[in-house]
């Protein structure tokens, strides 16, 4: 058994002032890590959603999702690692263009499935969507050097087939 | 015809009385005004003046342990609320319900760094169960209800409502809702009879069974079952601190504490038991000890009506989620309903192993007449109050002899801080419980050091004229502290001697109060039944106690439930576990 998996789980959250913070105390008071989160409103006024990738030994997620769950804002939440999921992430990238690279970069966009959002002489900024590890890929693929800067949205996630996460 | 329009202040009032609060503990201050004015006009709900905002969250979490009621707080913004902290932190620890109002800057100033400004809400966040800020005066009277409601259901606990000062002034129709619903928030009260089951037949199947009670029987009142379950079984039991009352100490099933003050027979059981049955407690580490040689053979059952305590630091083989007298009341039932029966022949041959072990006599100290022993005071105390006061206690060795020597056989009558372990905690707890119980022994068990914290309340007690004995057990010293420099840093007493302590007698004249010293064993019961006599009177014991004792037995921090210092005897005891290690 793997002592250290990854774990996405998605809340739906009161949208209340202070429910955000509940859930980041929670992880940095108990020393649980957080690799990424992202929360935005849902089409329910009433409700956030918010996703965070999470590692620990069975023994931690657990504990998380039970401590999670013990919040009073907490309203749902899933461990998408336990079902099938889809993981999506946005990340916008903008890379030198010059020269040979030039083109070398777009080949990889494409390869990628990315759309270059904005051109200049000497840049492209690319937009690519997928799971974390393709973003990662992504940035493997590149020269290193080619990277100015990297912004990255955080994965969100939703369950496959007719289960639904909902208040 | 519409609805009289009444202040954010005046319905804050309102709400306390319909949930029946008896007093408020609180201090006033600029935020607070309002309030404060409003409860000059009203006689329903009393208002207990403390003398530091911290002693005004002990007193009504001492009244909240007491009677089984919630503990209610009134403080200012700013240091009201950063005072309050301790005493918020200490409920938060220990599970007890409780519901802080703390005034708040204006809504239109927050976040300027305005006049006594502080993030009450962040501040506490880490250790209250849940808390609001109220921005909207036609949403207070709903707060304070879902507030009540959170504080004091499910694993109960302190929730904090921060009130801007605009609020308290503005105007609203009063409506207080006559039931709260929460989406995201519904504790699970009934066991799952499946579990139950599975639960049931592990428990009768046990040769070595021992019974691990906490806090979570008291704060539910869930004692009656687990007498009756004790008793139907025959199994030995044992309680943690906080569990402690919860099965008469002076029941030959009970083995006493267990943990690292705990006794030898207890926590041997539970080093050599087969099947562990824990309800309401959650595995702390003064009871656990080194995890991986915790209970190295049984199979576990815990009943818990929070899912985050179970698992949390020892797996556990059966898992019940729900509240202590609902899962009991269950267990009895299927127990008595299809007539099962515990391995009579291993429990006697159990039960034989345990009083071998009983007759170590952990507790025996060497006894002086020429010095007083604090064990000894707690016994006396013990005597003279028929075992039957309310007692709390600071935070120390004192409070480990409270714990080992008054045999508490109610629920609710031991009341001190053990999850935090604040200093300071047991005298407005005694004034809370006290207000609870006006015609009850309240006493104080306390030491030099953790005295000196909350002094100032004896002030208070004077005021509101509620009568309790401190026992002060005074060895000049932080004495758990010095303790643990004797064994563990070779003696280096390194800042837990007091080279000046008041005259503890002329303090509580000062704060009209009765004062005694007693520097003689021969003169320790005499005093305590003078004391005691004085039916009203708050009266301070200063018993000079033996300044070299250490509390026994002591499992250290690290060490494993079989590994466990005993008293200094004449002679060294040896003993059959291998593990052991005396000193
Ligand atoms: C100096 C010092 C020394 C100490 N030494 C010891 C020692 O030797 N031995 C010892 O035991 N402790 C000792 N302690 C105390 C220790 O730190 C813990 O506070 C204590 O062990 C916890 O007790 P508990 O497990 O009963 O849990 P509590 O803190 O009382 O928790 C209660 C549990 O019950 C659950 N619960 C609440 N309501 C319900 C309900 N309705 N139904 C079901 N479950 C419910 C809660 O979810 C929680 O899990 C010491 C403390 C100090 C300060
Ligand atoms: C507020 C606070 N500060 C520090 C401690 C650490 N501490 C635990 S026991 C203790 C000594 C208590 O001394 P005293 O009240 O005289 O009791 P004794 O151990 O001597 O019986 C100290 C300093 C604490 N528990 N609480
Ligand atoms: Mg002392």
């Amino acid at each position: 058994m793997n002592n250290n998996n990854r774990h996405m789980i998605s809340i739906l959250l009161e949208n209340e002032a202070g429910a955000l913070s509940r859930v980041a105390n929670l992880f940095s008071a108990r020393g649980y890590n957080i690799e990424s989160l992202s929360v935005a409103p849902t089409d329910d006024e009433t409700l956030s959603r918010l996703t965070l990738v999470t590692y620990g030994s069975e023994q931690i997620i657990e504990q998380i999702v039970k401590q999670l769950n013990k919040l009073v804002d907490v309203v749902k939440l899933i461990d998408l690692t336990e079902t099938e999921a889809i993981e999506r992430e946005l990340m916008l990238v903008k890379t030198k263009a010059t020269g040979e690279q030039r083109a070398e970069m777009k080949r990889l966009a494409d390869i990628f499935g990315g759309h270059v959002l904005d051109v200049t002489d000497a840049t492209y900024t690319i937009e690519l969507t997928g799971a974390g590890k393709k973003l990662d890929n992504f940035l493997r693929a590149i020269e290193k050097d080619a990277i100015l800067e990297v912004v990255r949205s955080g994965a969100t996630g939703i369950a496959l087939g007719q289960k639904a996460l909902h208040a | 015809m519409t609805m009289e329009l009444i202040t954010g202040a005046e319905i804050l009032i309102r709400c306390l009385k319909e949930e029946g609060v008896e007093y408020l503990f609180g201090y006033p201050g600029g935020a607070v005004l309002h309030i404060y004015d409003a409860i000059y006009v009203q006689n329903d709900v009393k208002h207990v003046l403390v003398r530091h905002e911290q002693g005004a969250a002990h007193a009504a979490d001492g009244y909240a342990r007491a009677s089984g009621k919630p503990g209610v707080v009134l403080v200012t913004s700013g240091p009201g609320v950063t005072n309050a902290v301790t005493g918020i932190a200490t409920a938060y620890m220990d599970s007890v319900p409780m519901v802080i109002i703390s005034g708040q800057v204006p809504t239109a100033l927050i976040g300027n760094d305005a006049f006594q400004e502080v993030d009450a809400v962040g501040i506490t966040r880490p250790c209250v169960k849940h808390n609001f800020l109220v921005k909207d005066i036609n949403k207070l009277a709903e707060t304070i209800k879902q507030a009540f409601y959170i504080a004091t259901t499910g694993r109960p606990g302190p929730v904090l409502i921060d009130v801007p000062k605009d609020v308290t002034i503005a105007k609203a129709e009063f409506h207080y809702p006559k039931k709260v619903k929460l989406r995201s928030y519904n504790p699970t009260v009934k066991g799952h009879a499946g579990q139950i089951r599975k639960a049931v037949d592990l428990i009768l199947s046990a040769k070595r069974p021992i019974i691990y009670t906490g806090g979570g029987v008291i704060l539910s009142d869930g004692s009656p079952e687990l007498v009756e379950l004790t008793q139907l079984l025959g199994y030995p039991i044992t309680n943690t601190l906080m569990g402690l009352g919860a099965y008469p100490a002076t029941d030959k099933q009970f083995v006493g504490m267990l943990g690292m003050h705990g006794t030898y027979e207890s926590n041997l059981a539970m080093h050599h038991c087969d099947v562990l049955i824990a309800i309401g407690a959650r595995f702390d580490d003064r009871v656990t000890g080194k995890l991986e040689k915790f209970c190295p053979e049984a199979r576990i059952v815990h009943v818990d009506i929070d899912p985050s305590s179970i698992s949390k630091n020892v797996r556990v083989d059966i898992p019940i989620v729900g509240s202590v007298p609902n899962v009991l009341r269950t267990m009895i039932n299927v127990i008595r309903d299809e007539k099962l029966k515990p391995d009579a022949e291993a429990l006697a041959r159990w039960w034989r192993q345990i009083d071998e072990w009983r007759a170590v006599k952990s507790l025996s100290y060497r006894a002086s007449d020429t010095v007083i022993k604090p064990q000894f005071v707690v016994q006396k105390l013990y005597e003279v109050t028929g075992g039957k006061a309310i007692i709390t206690s600071d935070v120390g060795q004192h409070q480990m002899w409270a714990a080992q020597y008054y045999h508490f056989d109610q629920p609710r009558q031991w009341i001190n801080s053990g999850g935090l372990g604040t200093m300071g905690f047991g005298l407005p707890a005694a004034m809370g419980a006290k207000l609870a119980f006006p015609d009850r022994d309240v006493a104080c068990i306390t030491g030099d050091g953790s005295i000196q914290m909350m002094l100032q309340e004896l002030s208070t007690m004077k005021q509101y004229q509620t009568p309790v004995k401190i026992v002060n057990l005074n060895n000049g010293y932080l004495g758990m502290v010095r303790q643990w420099q004797e064994f563990f840093y070779q003696k280096r007493y390194c800042m837990t001697y007091f080279e000046a302590l008041p005259d503890f007698v002329k303090l509580a004249e000062a704060y009209g109060h009765t004062g005694m010293q007693i520097e003689k064993p021969g003169d320790v019961e005499g005093a305590l039944r003078e004391a005691f006599a004085m039916k009203d009177r708050t009266v301070f014991l200063d018993f000079l106690t033996d300044q070299s004792e250490n509390v026994f037995p002591m499992i250290p921090s690290g060490g494993s439930q079989n590994e466990m210092l005993l008293a200094e005897r004449d002679e060294m005891i040896s003993t059959h576990d291998e593990g052991m290690v005396l000193l």
